[in-house]
Parts: C-alpha cells; sequence; structure tokens
C-alpha cells in the first residue's frame, strides 16, 4: 500500500497537523513503509474470528449515578494558555 | 547505600542505622556526579524528595513504617505529578504542571516512597530508544554510546547507574522490559489492569500498563505491592485480589514447566544473546525446571498487528492536544484549525506525528476493516496462542530483545527498523499477560535480558521464577563501570 502526497494532505488535515510541501515525500514514503510491514496481517486467515475488544473480556463496570467531582474548574484553567472569566479563549469563530 | 536492596535499606532505616533524609541526599549527591553523563532525568525534585524523606522519618520513628518508607525512588515523566512538571517527554507538556496525582504515584507516596524526580522517555512513550525525547537521548550507562533502549530508558538508566533503588515505568509494546534488558535491570510489565491508569498519560489505551523498574525481583515484588489494585478511576482497572508477592518469592521450582516458544528463537535473534538465555534456561533445568517446546504460531504477527492498533488508539487519545486546555500553543494563531494545525505540528516531535497519521489513516472512513478490525481479530489469534501454551506450561521464557543495546542514532532514521526492536515483547501486550525481563549473562560486555511471560494475573509467580535464579546467580548484581 504505497500512499501519494494528497493522501498525506488529506490524513494530515484528519489529524489536524500541518505537514510542510517540501515533507510530504518524505512523510508519504515513511507511512509507505510502515504500511508494507502492516500488510504482514493479511496473510493470516481470520474469517469468523471475533475481534478482542479486552484482553480479560471485562465488561463495562458501572457506578451509582451520583456526584463524584468538585468543581476545581479555576485550578485546570490555570495551566491554560489563555483563559477570561472562566472561559477558554481561541480566535474568533464566529464573525 | 546506593547497591543496597530494598529489604536492607528498609532494615537500615527502621534500625535508625541511617535517616531517609541522609539517603535520599546520598542518592541526590549521586545523581548530581553522574547525570551529566546520562541524561536519564527530565526533572530533578530535590526539595519535594527532601521534604518526603522527612515525612518519611517522623512515620518510621512513630512505627508505622511500610516497606518502601524512605525508600528513594524516580517516576517516569509519562504520571502525573501534581504541582510538578509532567512533560511525558514532549515539547507539547514542556509547560505542563499537572494539576493531580497519578493512583501510582499517590500509592507510592501513601507508602512512604521519596520521588527524587522525573524520569526521561520517549515523547509519549513511542520508541525504543530514547531518542525521541524532546529533552535529548539517554546513555546507557554500561557504554556510553549505545541506547538504553525504551520507551523507559530514563528510568532505566538511572536504576542500572544507581541514582535510584527502583523506578515506575510504562509498557505499550515493551517500553518496561527492552529497556530493563539492555541496561542490565529487572522489569516488570504486569497484566493489563492491574495497575491503575489513572494519571498516566494515555498513548494505546488497551495496551499501556504501568509497572517498575528495579534492581532486582525482590526489589520489584515490593514496588508492585505497593501500585497494584482497584482503582475506581480507572474503568479498565482489574477487580481482582491483590495477592502478597514477597511471600512466594522462596517457593521452590522443581516441577516448574517453562515453554519455549520455537518462533522467539529464530534467525532474527543474535547468536551471543541466544547462548546467554540457553545459560539461563540451563539453570533453571537445575533448579528443577522442566523445559518444553510450545509454538506461538500468529506471534510472527505481533509488529505489523501492533503497528495498527497502537497508532489507531494514539491518534485518538493525542487528539486531546488542542493548544486550547493544555499545553503548546503556537504563537498568533490566525484561526481556530490553524491554533489546532500549529500548535500540534511545532508541539509533537517527527515519531509521534507519523503515528498520529497511521493512526488516523487506519480509522479513516472505508479503511477500518481491513486495518483496525483485522488488527484486532489477529489479537485475538494470538491470545488464543498463548492461551494454547499456558494449558501446557506455566510460564514461557525466551529473550527479551533481539539482539543487546544498539548504537545511538544507528536506528533513528529507519522506523521499521527500530519496530522490530520489540519483536519479542509485544504480543504479552496484544494479549494483556504478565512480562518480566531480567539480567542474564552479558554478551560482549553489553546486557542481556531473560524475559519469562505468565499467565493473567501470575505476577506472583514470574516474580518467584525470576527471584529464584537471582538467588542462584549473580547477574543482576553487576554494576557498570564507573557507577
Amino acid at each position: 500500500m504505497s500512499l501519494e502526497r494528497s493522501d498525506v494532505e488529506n490524513i494530515a488535515h484528519l489529524a489536524r497537523l500541518a505537514v510542510n510541501e517540501s515533507e510530504l515525500d518524505a512523510v508519504a514514503g515513511d507511512l509507505s513503509t510502515i504500511l508494507e510491514l502492516v500488510a504482514q496481517m493479511n496473510s493470516a486467515d481470520t474469517s469468523g474470528v471475533i475481534p478482542m475488544a479486552h484482553p480479560l473480556h471485562m465488561a463495562q463496570r458501572l457506578r451509582p449515578d451520583e456526584v463524584s467531582e468538585i468543581d476545581e474548574r479555576a485550578h485546570f484553567q490555570s495551566i491554560a494558555p489563555a483563559t477570561e472569566d472562566g472561559l477558554y479563549l481561541v480566535p474568533r469563530v464566529v464573525e | 547505600m546506593h547497591t543496597k536492596s530494598i529489604a536492607e535499606l528498609g532494615a537500615g532505616l527502621r534500625a535508625g542505622e541511617f535517616s531517609s533524609v541522609e539517603l535520599t541526599r546520598a542518592f541526590l549527591d549521586r545523581i548530581e556526579r553522574y547525570e551529566a553523563d546520562l541524561n536519564s532525568f527530565i526533572t530533578l525534585a530535590p526539595e519535594h524528595a527532601l521534604t518526603g524523606a522527612a515525612k518519611a522519618d517522623a512515620m518510621i520513628r512513630r512505627g508505622e513504617a511500610a516497606p518502601l518508607a524512605g525508600i528513594p525512588i524516580a517516576h517516569k515523566d509519562i504520571f502525573c505529578t501534581n504541582g510538578l512538571k509532567t512533560s511525558c517527554g514532549s515539547k507539547m507538556l514542556d509547560s505542563f504542571i499537572a494539576p493531580y496525582d497519578a493512583t501510582v504515584v499517590s500509592r507510592l507516596d501513601e507508602a512512604g516512597a521519596v520521588m527524587l524526580g522525573k524520569t526521561n522517555m520517549d515523547e509519549f512513550a513511542m520508541g525504543s530508544s530514547n531518542e525521541t525525547s524532546y529533552y535529548g537521548v539517554v546513555h546507557n550507562p554500561w557504554d556510553r554510546r549505545l541506547v538504553p533502549g525504551g520507551s523507559s530508558g530514563g528510568s532505566a538508566a538511572a536504576v542500572a547507574a544507581r541514582l535510584c533503588t527502583a523506578a515506575t515505568g510504562t509498557d505499550t509494546g515493551g517500553s518496561i522490559r527492552q529497556p530493563a534488558a539492555l541496561c542490565g535491570i529487572t522489569g516488570l510489565k504486569p497484566t493489563y489492569g492491574r495497575v491503575s491508569r489513572y494519571g498516566m498519560i494515555a498513548f494505546a489505551s488497551s495496551l499501556d500498563q504501568g509497572g517498575v523498574l528495579c534492581r532486582s525481583a525482590a526489589d520489584a515484588a515490593v514496588m508492585l505491592q505497593a501500585i497494584a489494585g482497584f482503582d475506581p478511576r480507572d474503568s479498565t482497572s482489574a477487580q481482582e485480589p491483590v495477592p502478597d508477592y514477597s511471600e512466594p518469592l522462596h517457593e521452590s521450582l522443581a516441577g516448574l514447566r517453562i515453554g519455549l516458544p520455537k518462533e522467539y528463537f529464530n534467525e532474527g535473534l543474535d547468536g551471543e544473546v541466544a547462548r546467554s538465555i540457553e545459560l539461563a534456561i540451563d539453570e533453571y533445568r537445575r533448579l528443577g525446571a522442566e523445559v518444553v517446546d510450545v509454538s506461538l504460531p500468529n506471534s510472527g504477527l505481533s509488529v505489523a498487528t501492533y503497528y495498527v492498533v497502537a497508532p489507531a488508539e494514539c491518534s485518538s487519545n493525542l487528539s486531546r492536544f488542542d493548544g486550547v486546555r493544555f499545553g503548546y500553543r503556537c504563537q498568533a494563531p490566525a484561526d481556530l484549525e490553524d491554533l489546532y494545525k500549529r500548535s500540534r505540528s511545532e508541539g509533537f516531535g517527527a515519531e509521534v506525528k507519523r503515528r498520529i497519521l497511521i493512526g488516523t489513516y487506519a480509522l479513516s472512513a472505508g479503511y477500518y476493516d481491513a486495518y483496525y478490525l483485522k488488527a484486532q481479530q489477529i489479537r485475538h489469534l494470538i491470545s488464543d496462542d498463548f492461551r494454547r501454551a499456558f494449558e501446557r506450561v506455566d510460564v514461557i521464557m525466551g529473550p527479551t530483545s533481539p539482539t543487546t543495546a544498539f548504537a545511538i542514532g544507528e536506528k533513528a532514521d529507519d522506523p521499521v527498523t527500530m519496530y522490530l526492536s520489540d519483536i519479542y515483547t509485544i504480543a504479552a501486550n496484544l494479549a494483556g499477560l504478565p512480562g518480566i525481563s531480567i539480567p542474564v549473562r552479558q554478551a560482549a560486555g553489553k546486557p542481556v535480558g531473560l524475559q519469562i511471560i505468565g499467565n493473567y494475573f501470575q505476577e506472583a509467580k514470574l516474580l518467584n521464577v525470576a527471584h529464584r535464579l537471582q538467588q542462584e546467580s549473580d547477574w543482576h548484581l553487576a554494576v557498570p563501570a564507573g557507577y
């Protein structure tokens, strides 16, 4: 499975990563090499095999619907890049 | 003092031969003397350590001392430490002061262990050589030109050089066992779910497991005892009761059935490493174990399967690093998309980006069945191989790594060759099984690790099997020259 420059641009956008024009070929090459390794999976016959969701086949644990957390907004926002009045600041989204 | 076991140090502390403050100072002095050669720490916390040591001394005086009270340890910088920088080896978190403690950190804290600092690691635990760290490579104390392994490379180098008694680590595809092997120490990756993942920065959530890097199996038993157990804050934490890990250490190995998977002794294995492994297995025969051949026919697919599952889960987990709530934010973003893209591109290193891209591709529309679903099916086949093997044997043994430590820079530009360093460790992660690496006879002056894989929740058996060899041999006592 070989990836083209346009594939890398598309994947990078989905992953919200910026890949420079000048890096596209190298990244496409690296990813294609990894996909060649991954293609070894095709040698296994997996028809009818149940995908493994959890090593111990555990079910999701439930707990009573009770408040268990205290409000620590100010504490958590103290490490944010930019906040104001308890809100996270980002560039304007709606003009 | 730096060569004593946790039990010996604990006895000395309780007998009043030395205080935890004195012991902590001795280790801080060693760090000051050797750290420039190794780069094994990202953050040192001497004040935090001395405050903790004074608290531990008070605990000891009151007679409340647990086995780890006053013992200096280090945490891999993937575990959140309240009020202290937690970088995960990344520029993305260079300014991140964790607002809470990981469960592993709080449990060791409650046990009275003294944290000296946070150890270096591959960025977001993605690497097998510690070369992807934003904070620079770690040098192997056995030979500074060599890598220490990864991703818990700082923890392994620090323990090997006796800069701390023990350290925590995490293992997603071999990140405890492989650096332990390459640095000549004991590294234990418990069963998936045995140790809480709360506050442990996520890489691949269905594979990640916290564990310990120590100088012996007996030390590892004490460390595991402190961190193992159910945690309601981790949704995949196992509810299985925690047994006593130290008491069965001495049990006889007479009649132990050891399985040797023929797939782990293939043409990719270095000849000298193979001979060291065979020598260790002969020791087990002398201790009364019976050695039988087993087969793990699908283990050859482990690396391929892992490089779908791990990147897929990492692409999802690392989407939280968006430059908005915490971590790195780019300068003067033009708009929200620019903020996301540049913060992530500037904050993550090349290997992390590579894995995010592979994972995003594998999970993108139209490819799910061919990649993630297929990989999860093969995980089932790999897991079934182990299940069949454990019907016949108690433990499985083989090499931890196909080679000894390689040179810094040797594999750095070739991702797939680097990925193959974990060829023998990955299968245990895919199946969720516990594994330990212990030092055996060195090959040309470089450490070699014997890997022992056990059935689910058989950590006590692994530690027992490892400890008995360490009682009969002195391979684990070797200290790198100059340290």
